[in-house]
């Protein structure tokens, strides 16, 4: 058994350079690096023995279309031996290729031919990069923010044609977003004057 | 003279009843010997994580259910920690108690379903049929507990959403000392049945390496002997009171995982008579009014009460930015949620984990080989619900 802070020691011990930022957060060690570092971190932290990160769990991609890098690309992973588990992250913009893992963890094969189908993000030396869950050309990435959340084309069976069709969307009524959010905690000034006694207290 | 062999693409599904739901497989025969397997998933999927990240907390609790829709309060309950370990509050115990005998029910009404479809697979009816007979009692539980048999709706971060109605803590502990019972007349189907054997034994092996490389979790992973079980190694809620043992296979073949579900059927029983022996009385949801709905007796009282309940059902409660990963020993493997908050009343992203892809994915590795029959008895082993790999 390996407890939390030493691991990050270690880990930070040797890969010194490559590792921007580490922290211990809800019991799991969080790593921030470079995305070319990124097969080099992940060799490390599956073969040595002092850290036998076997399973990759998932890869997740995070959007934040305001960002000028847009994409956080998010690495959970498990070692049995050890009982902790990794969150490695690391920034990339829209039209960044990103190495793929599948040579080192099989299994993530089907992540990354997810994350390209719903973010478009692309990845090198990927066997198979196919889109997987959306329908059989489906155009756009749904999982980006600026895909609406009713989506453009919508599907049904045309007694014209004798066929399943796309269409575009036609809503009866616009998708409506309501704002919640309670004007009196909401309104600029309250705001500002809560942080300022905020600060007062501390 | 050499002999031209040409492969054979079968086109098995979408509409298949062995294929557990809607997967369209397109396998690759030469004669009756399977060369590659292509599994096109995707035609249940329904966007939930879009879905989630436009709705509050509460509002998303019910896409859990629809998941992996034959265990569905093992869902909540990743999602519900999530939210608790973000927020650091503490439940309640007997509501912590509710919950893993509820996850503990869910697990039993998924190993039923997988067992005795399996064996339908594979070509007997009878485990079926006494089976589901079982199931439909636990799904009563189920809706005298949140008042619905499939899609619950009952975990909360805090908490659960109600109390138990009267009667049910002994309804369901008559059930427990009854389906033991119910079991042994399982297993005198199917454990040696010769038939059975056939089709399961030394089908669909995984060796050890491969069940690490491939991400199974859960069943799949303990067939291969790997003692894991996230119930024991990063116990959540009360685990850590109740004593289970971890049933483990040898072989990782397709009869070493059925064999481990039945005996996992017998330990969920003893943990949901532990969780009925520890319960005491008490509240079943987390006290703050900013977070737990008020209740209704309170609204006609308290002016406070009624803000509350009004802030709740229309903004929703915030959640402070944070990053977290939580994940449960759902019936089929390691069910996770990856949630970023943004301070806001709706999540940012939560990505959901399910183990159902991952062992789907490895459906091309494990029915390699082997012969077109098999398919089904390995499909069958690994324990797919569409809801959950398609999302």
């Amino acid at each position: 058994m390996i407890n939390l802070t030493d691991l990050e020691k270690k880990i930070n011990s040797e890969l010194t350079t490559k590792i921007k930022k580490s922290e211990i957060k809800h019991n799991q060690l969080y790593l921030y690096i470079d995305n070319d570092d990124l097969i080099d971190v992940c060799l490390f932290i599956k073969s040595n023995k002092n850290t036998k990160f076997r399973q990759l769990i998932d890869i997740t991609v995070v959007d934040y279309p305001e960002n000028n890098q847009r994409f956080k690309i998010v690495y959970l992973f498990l070692s049995h031996e050890f009982n902790q588990r990794i969150i490695l992250s690391y920034y990339i913009n829209e039209k960044e290729l990103i190495p793929s893992l599948t040579s080192i963890y099989p299994s993530a094969n089907w992540m990354e031919r997810e994350i390209f189908d719903m973010y478009g993000v692309k990845f090198k030396d990927h066997p198979d990069l196919r889109r997987i869950l959306t329908d059989y050309g489906f155009e756009g990435y749904p999982l980006r923010k600026d895909f609406p959340l009713t989506g453009h084309t919508e599907v049904r069976y045309s007694e014209d044609q004798k066929k399943v069709i796309n269409e575009p969307v036609k809503l009866e009524q616009n998708y409506r977003n309501f704002d919640y959010e309670s004007p009196w905690e909401g309104t600029k000034y309250i705001k500002e004057q809560s942080a300022k006694d905020n600060d007062q207290k501390n | 003279m050499t002999k031209k062999t040409k492969t054979l693409n079968l086109n098995f599904g979408p509409q298949h009843p062995a294929a557990h739901g809607v997967l369209r497989l397109i396998l690759e025969l030469d004669g009756e010997v399977i060369e590659k397997a292509d599994p096109h998933i995707g035609l249940l999927h329904r966007g939930t994580e879009k879905l989630i990240e436009n709705k509050t907390y509460m509002q998303a609790v019910p896409y859990f259910d629809r998941l992996d829709y034959v265990a569905p309060m093992n869902q909540e309950h990743a999602f519900a920690l999530a939210i608790e370990k973000i927020l650091k509050i503490d439940v309640p115990i007997r509501a912590q108690f509710i919950r893993v005998m509820f996850c503990e029910i869910g697990r039993i009404l998924s190993h039923i379903l997988n067992v005795t479809t399996q064996a339908l697979d594979v070509g007997a009816l009878t485990p079926s049929l006494w089976g589901f007979e079982e199931r439909e009692t636990l799904m009563t539980f189920y809706e005298r507990a949140s008042g619905s048999r499939l899609h619950a709706n009952y975990f909360r971060a805090g908490g659960v959403h109600q109390d138990l109605p009267r009667g049910l803590e002994e309804d369901i502990e008559k059930f427990c000392n009854n389906f033991p019972k119910i079991i042994d007349d399982l297993e005198t189907l199917l454990t040696d049945n010769r038939i059975f054997k056939q089709r399961n034994v030394d089908i669909g092996i995984v060796t050890k390496e491969d069940a690490l490389d491939y991400s199974f979790s859960g069943v799949m992973i303990r067939g291969s002997g790997v003692a894991w079980d996230l119930r024991k190694s990063q116990p959540y809620d009360c685990y850590e009171q109740l004593e289970f043992k971890i049933p483990i296979g040898k072989n990782g073949d397709c009869y070493d995982r059925y064999l481990c579900r039945i005996e996992e059927m017998r330990e969920s029983v003893s943990i949901i008579k532990q969780c009925l022996s520890k319960m005491t009385k008490g509240p079943i949801k987390s006290h703050d009014g900013k977070i737990s709905p008020p209740q209704k007796k309170d609204i006609k009282q308290s002016m406070e009460a009624l803000i509350h309940h009004f802030k709740l059902f229309t903004e929703g409660y915030r959640v402070p930015e944070d990053e977290i990963y939580t994940s449960v020993e759902a019936p089929k493997g390691e069910f996770g949620v990856y949630l970023i908050s943004d301070g806001s009343s709706k999540p940012y992203k939560c990505k959901i984990r399910a183990p159902g892809f991952s062992h789907l994915q490895a459906m091309d590795y494990l029915i390699k080989g082997h012969m077109l029959a098999d398919v089904p008895a390995v499909l069958g082993s690994l324990d797919i619900v569409f809801g959950e790999v398609d999302r």
